[in-house]
């Protein structure tokens, strides 16, 4: 672009070049100045959290520079990864994540493969429909389902209210419409060519989905993955509706009614806790980067 | 187990001589495996989604004990409460202000990003995209002791340039102020995300077709960059306006809607009176409230998929 501005210039190539780059040099470094400002107040809030985390509850209520540890401490940690309560939130958390995200495979896999490759009657508004739903929010659903899920207990004596497994229903309403929605965009991209070798080799339907769709698919099928577990570890209104008792309770829901006593804040092991709670979103995302991206983009640009 | 059925019918068709009729029957056998396939999926959505979204509506017209009809009694009752109207303009400003925040920062840092080399823009986009990744109710927790009234680390901050203590959650204005900044912190990041994606699709050579013609860099953004990234800024927008609109779990934790109620939205007052003042119909009856404006953005988004689809 700046060599084609450069030619027409003629004459005054030399001085008209170095004006430019010259601007460019500028303009990049306020970029940088801007992008160092708003990187700031990006990672604020998880270094705060680190901070306070490392620190003991008498430096906290010492009121000394709250951006800095002058004596840090693992005790926090300590306390939170021997409590047996804590462990057992994020067992919860854990267990939860894991069946949904297995759960939403199995249901939106299939669903998806029929939906993209074997045309039937209804399926193009099915896939506009499974879209929509993705657009309801969890807030709008929680009153009904909370009453729907106390009657059925009412009514067959089969208790599902304040069981962690009580989850395992719900969250797929938030987890499968998407993952759906992205894998019909994947498996549309594959083409046709590779199905129709299939078919014409003698593969069923099913074994084209398992040995053709879903090998080929695979970086979509990872960024659903991913997508499945992050929303189904960081749901909390669904849980505080849902659960109670303490030994039912999943991490977001579990860290706030254990930790805070009262009006009494224990800063440190919540922050503490919180940081843990946010870890294995903030690993997966540190190793699957592009394929989180590619996931979070996949609703927008895919269709 | 439909599958198996159908293979079978496949090899059988085959090698026989009736062709034409197996190739028929394969046809139908595909179209009901297609079913079968989807079946769990329209069961689920069907009894946890479509079911709810019309128990809701059932449920808005019982009274509290949920033994008597009572029409549109909830909604007279509300229209009469002082807090539904604050819950009702929070709820609006709320939305409102934060996308277009979240849209303007998303706007301004994607184009920066991009601005800067190719090499560095990886290390740039991993650290911004974190607010993103945190779950928000961890990440308000840490933005709740940033804020806390006594050990505040903003006030310790601000108090060298001489700014006096601010009460961030206490005072009704800081406090709206506040669950919007954490809600920007907290989705601009995917505005940045999305319209980088869309920056980066943006071909090269209409800018330089536009260097050419002498526009400047306003120029550049007003007739190249805006018109191409059309499509993704009015459907994140609209996504981001919905999920902004039903949030929840950054001003239940920030404030709980306090301090006088005064930044209730719509999902934290349904909750506040629903679950825990256990009036189910009435917080059904508030939650509902949100379905205009989800019809709304509903309509448009199909209206964008269609044209995809005929496009395609």
């Amino acid at each position: 672009m700046s060599t084609l501005a450069v030619d027409k210039a003629g004459p005054r190539r030399k001085v008209k070049y170095g004006s430019m780059s010259r601007d460019r040099a500028w303009a990049l470094r306020w970029s940088y100045f801007f992008l160092v400002v708003f990187a700031i107040f990006s990672l604020t809030p998880p270094f705060y959290m680190l901070i306070t985390s490392l620190k003991s509850s008498a430096e906290i209520s010492a009121a000394t520079n709250p951006w800095w540890v002058f004596h840090p401490t693992l005790s926090n940690y300590i306390e939170l990864l021997t409590s047996n309560q804590y462990l057992r939130f994020f067992l919860n958390s854990a267990m939860v994540s894991v069946f949904v995200v297995v759960i939403t495979m199995l249901i939106s896999v299939p669903a998806a493969f029929a939906l993209a490759r074997m045309k039937f009657w209804g399926s193009a508004t099915l896939a506009t429909g499974v879209f929509l739903t993705y657009l309801i929010p969890d807030s709008l659903l929680f009153i009904p389902l909370f009453k729907m899920f106390a009657t059925i207990g009412d009514w067959t004596g089969i208790q599902l209210i304040n069981r962690w497994y009580v989850l395992l229903f719900i969250y797929p309403t938030l987890t499968v419409p998407f993952c759906t929605w992205i894998m019909i965009g994947y498996f549309a991209s594959i083409p046709k060519e590779l199905d129709e070798a299939a078919i014409i080799d003698g593969a069923s339907w099913f074994q084209t989905l398992t040995r053709i769709f879903i090998p080929v698919a695979m970086p979509g099928l990872i960024a659903a993955t991913i997508f499945a577990f992050t929303v189904s570890w960081a749901q909390y209104l669904y849980p505080l509706v849902f659960t109670t008792s303490t030994d039912q309770q999943v991490l977001p829901v579990g860290i706030i009614t254990t930790l805070v006593k009262g009006d009494v804040f224990n800063w440190g092991q919540i922050m503490t806790g919180a940081l843990l709670g946010a870890a294995p979103p903030l690993i997966i995302y540190a190793f699957l980067m592009d394929y989180y991206i590619a996931g979070l983009t996949a609703g927008a640009t895919k269709g | 187990m439909a599958d198996v059925v159908f293979q079978r019918g496949s090899v059988a068709g085959a090698g026989s001589a009736r062709k034409r009729s197996s190739l028929r029957t394969a046809l139908k056998r595909k179209s009901t495996a297609a079913f079968l396939m989807t079946l769990p999926l329209i069961l689920l959505i069907a009894a946890l989604v479509i079911y709810p979204a019309f128990y809701s509506l059932h449920l808005a017209t019982l009274n509290k004990s949920m033994m008597k009809f009572i029409g549109l009694g909830n909604f007279e009752f509300l229209f009469k409460r002082e807090t539904f109207w604050l819950v009702v303009r929070q709820s609006c400003i709320f939305a409102i202000s934060a996308v277009v925040f979240k849209a303007l920062i998303g706007f301004i840092v994607a184009h920066i990003v991009h601005n800067v080399p190719a090499k560095g823009q990886r290390k740039w986009r991993g650290m911004l995209l974190v607010p993103w990744v945190i779950p928000p109710a961890m990440s308000t927790l840490a933005w709740l002791w940033l804020f806390d009234p006594s050990y505040s680390a903003f006030n310790y901050t601000l108090s060298f340039f001489g700014i006096g203590p601010i009460a961030w959650t206490g005072d009704p204005d800081w406090a709206r102020f506040s669950v919007i900044l954490v809600n920007v912190w907290y989705g601009a990041p995917f505005f940045m995300i999305m319209y980088l994606a869309s920056l980066k699709s943006v071909p090269e050579q209409l800018y330089e077709a536009a260097a050419i013609d002498g526009a400047n860099w306003w120029q550049r953004i007003w007739y190249v960059t805006l018109p191409m990234m059309r499509n993704i800024i009015a459907i994140t927008t609209l996504f981001s306006l919905i999920v902004t609109f039903a949030n929840f779990d950054i001003v239940r934790i920030l404030t709980a809607g306090g301090p006088l109620d005064h930044t209730h939205i719509f999902a934290t007052w349904a909750f506040r009176v629903g679950i825990e003042g256990s009036d189910i119909p009435l917080g059904a009856s508030v939650s509902l409230f949100m379905v205009p404006i989800l019809a709304i953005a509903a309509v448009f988004i199909l209206r964008d998929i269609s044209k995809r689809g005929n496009e395609a």
